[in-house]
């Protein structure tokens, strides 16, 4: 069985994050960390090969952005990737969500992957969606925030939390399977991983080499279109207590309440 | 312009979330001049009663596919069927997991655009902007669309349900053959509770707990916080499906929406999808070790500090003061 992770370098959660107004895009300028939820999603991966229940013959780090999206890939591949493959290419920037998951599916097709794993969301751009449109695009069955999966005679048994509980669903492979934050622990790579993830393959591709049509990415394929960027509606600051002397602090606190008669 | 929302029920029930979204949609087809379609997919307990109830939120008529419940990708197939044979502009959803999905897989189906979170919907030059908030909501982007059709996934709670039409709806079937693909996954379990059953949403006071407690004994903590404040205690999704505390007293996307008098956030990092289940709540109070942690944003007193040492005397100190 041959794995692709889905990966994605995403701004370090200490950087302040903006909108860059003249483009309306975010401004990416400072991104430099692996997307934390794709962490899970390698750690799945290499939990199942480490399973036993199915051969795992590779696990590919697939990620699309710009030239320093190498930095996540290497990432990945210290975490238990084998390989990665990289697709870049200026075409590609401004794509929407429409045209992102168009691209990613291409070069996914190029893979012929069994299993595609990627992480719930993204740290930047919040959404849920990718793993639903690339599933679409590769006419695979799919399933996202799932925080259990177990292989079963070529299938998966799956668990997640949906509306109304937990649901288990069976899904055949190949597949497409986002997952949550609860699915697992991600270790910690070893310092010989790190080292060493420099040198493992990582193949660049480009929009032609993956036969994705210039018309259906980029700026040009995107079918939405940001027409005003706003700041949100001003909220009262709340107060702040830094804890110096935890007994002043939680007198601060009594009284906070009292005065808000929620202690009556 | 006609836009069509789908309608997720559940044991003969429609989702509140999808109703709210049933409501919006009717509201902007009037607005717009265009139908208000909902699609509903399901079995035999989908009876034309049932559907045509959908009529009191303004639904003009319901299409109904037979296709297995709870799964995303049968519905893609029923809603793009409904949307290329009845030109459907834009295609709405409330704020589920479902919805989503189900936005996402006719994304690509259809080559459409999407914009997911949106808090709310305008009529604006004959079509819909959807209003967006990005970045921890530090902005909101006015999202637009290129081409037809237009999908509109919103944020959990963004719509509220609104009875506004006659009470009945035109219900039709719709015979759609699904795609290979969406045949692959089965049910196997659906609705599983885990845990015990508690009540959260008439509680005035709630202790919250998430993954800041460190490990599941941490909710002996805020046990005893709610116990003297007069409380109850919750849960962030995190620490529900790491199995620290029941699946039903889980705030939040896919949990509970709240809205007590006292709300108070023990190592929560307030996360978009745990905000939503609880900014409604009159005085918002977090605890926190991280200052730079979003809930700081909106709570209404900000504790900078280790729960460990703080709630143990709060407790104590609150106890005393109520004698």
């Amino acid at each position: 069985m041959k794995i692709c992770v889905l990966v994605k370098e995403v701004p370090d959660a200490a950087v302040e994050k903006r909108m860059d107004s003249g483009s309306k895009r975010l401004d990416r300028s400072g991104e430099r960390n692996l997307n934390p939820f794709d962490t899970h999603a390698i750690e799945a991966a290499m939990q199942i090969r480490e399973g036993g229940g199915v051969d795992v013959d590779e696990i590919v780090a697939v990620t699309m952005g710009p030239e320093s999206a190498f930095r996540a890939l290497h990432k990945a591949v210290s975490l238990g990737a084998d390989r990665s493959v990289h697709l870049t290419d200026d075409a590609l920037a401004g794509s929407d969500v429409c045209a992102t998951g168009y691209a990613l599916a291409k070069v996914l097709e190029s893979e012929s992957p069994d299993l595609v794993l990627l992480g719930q969301q993204s740290d930047d751009g919040e959404c849920y969606t990718i793993g639903a449109v690339v599933a679409d695009h590769l006419k695979m069955p799919s399933l996202t925030q799932v925080i259990k999966i177990g292989v079963e005679g070529g299938k998966l048994r799956c668990e997640r939390q949906a509306e109304y509980g937990y649901d288990t669903v069976d899904v055949e492979l190949p597949a497409v399977i986002s997952v949550g934050d609860a699915i697992n622990e991600p270790r910690y790579p070893s310092l010989k991983a790190i080292m060493g993830a420099k040198k493992k393959q990582l193949d660049k591709r480009s929009t032609g080499d993956v036969g994705i049509e210039a018309d259906r990415v980029g700026e040009q394929g995107s079918r939405t279109s940001v027409i005003a960027i706003n700041p949100p509606p001003p909220k009262q600051a709340g107060e702040i207590i830094e804890d110096e002397d935890t007994n002043e602090t939680v007198e601060k606190i009594v009284s906070w309440l009292e005065e808000r008669k929620l202690l009556a | 312009m006609s836009i069509l929302t789908y309608a997720l029920h559940y044991e003969g029930e429609f989702n509140k979330n999808s109703l709210g979204a049933v409501s919006e949609g009717a509201r902007l087809a009037k607005e717009l001049g265009g139908e208000a379609g909902v699609v509903v997919v399901g079995g035999d307990d989908l009876t034309d009663k049932l559907c045509a109830t959908l009529g009191k939120y303004g639904a003009n008529k319901v299409y109904r596919g037979k296709a297995p419940e709870g799964l995303a990708q049968p519905v893609v197939d029923v809603m793009a069927k409904v949307i290329s044979d009845n030109g459907f502009k834009y295609a709405l959803f409330g704020g589920g997991l479902l919805g989503f999905e189900i936005g996402a897989g006719l994304t690509a189906r259809l080559g459409a655009g999407v914009t997911m979170e949106v808090t709310a919907v305008k009529a604006q030059d004959g079509g819909l902007v959807a209003e967006r908030p990005i970045l921890q909501d530090s902005a909101i982007v006015d999202v637009g669309y290129v081409g037809e059709p237009g999908i509109i996934i919103g944020r959990l709670n963004a719509f509220d349900m609104a009875e506004a039409g006659d009470g009945t709806a035109e219900v039709v079937d719709v015979d759609v053959q699904l795609e290979d693909h969406s045949t692959k996954a089965t049910m196997v379990q659906r609705g599983e509770q885990r845990g015990a059953d508690v009540n959260i949403e008439d509680a005035d006071i709630l202790v919250a707990g998430g993954r800041g407690l460190g490990k599941p004994e941490g909710f002996e903590m805020c046990e005893q916080l709610a116990d003297a404040l007069g409380g109850v205690v919750a849960a962030t999704r995190a620490v529900v499906d790491a199995g620290w505390y029941p699946y039903a007293a889980q705030i939040g996307q896919t949990g509970k929406t709240v809205a007590p008098k006292l709300y108070l956030a023990a190592g929560i990092s307030g996360a978009i999808q745990h905000k939503v289940g609880m900014q409604s709540s009159e005085n918002i109070v977090a605890i926190n070790k991280d200052q730079n942690a979003p809930i700081f944003e909106f709570s209404d007193l900000g504790v900078v500090g280790d729960l460990n040492k703080i709630v143990p005397k709060l407790t104590e100190a609150i106890k005393a003061k109520k004698g």
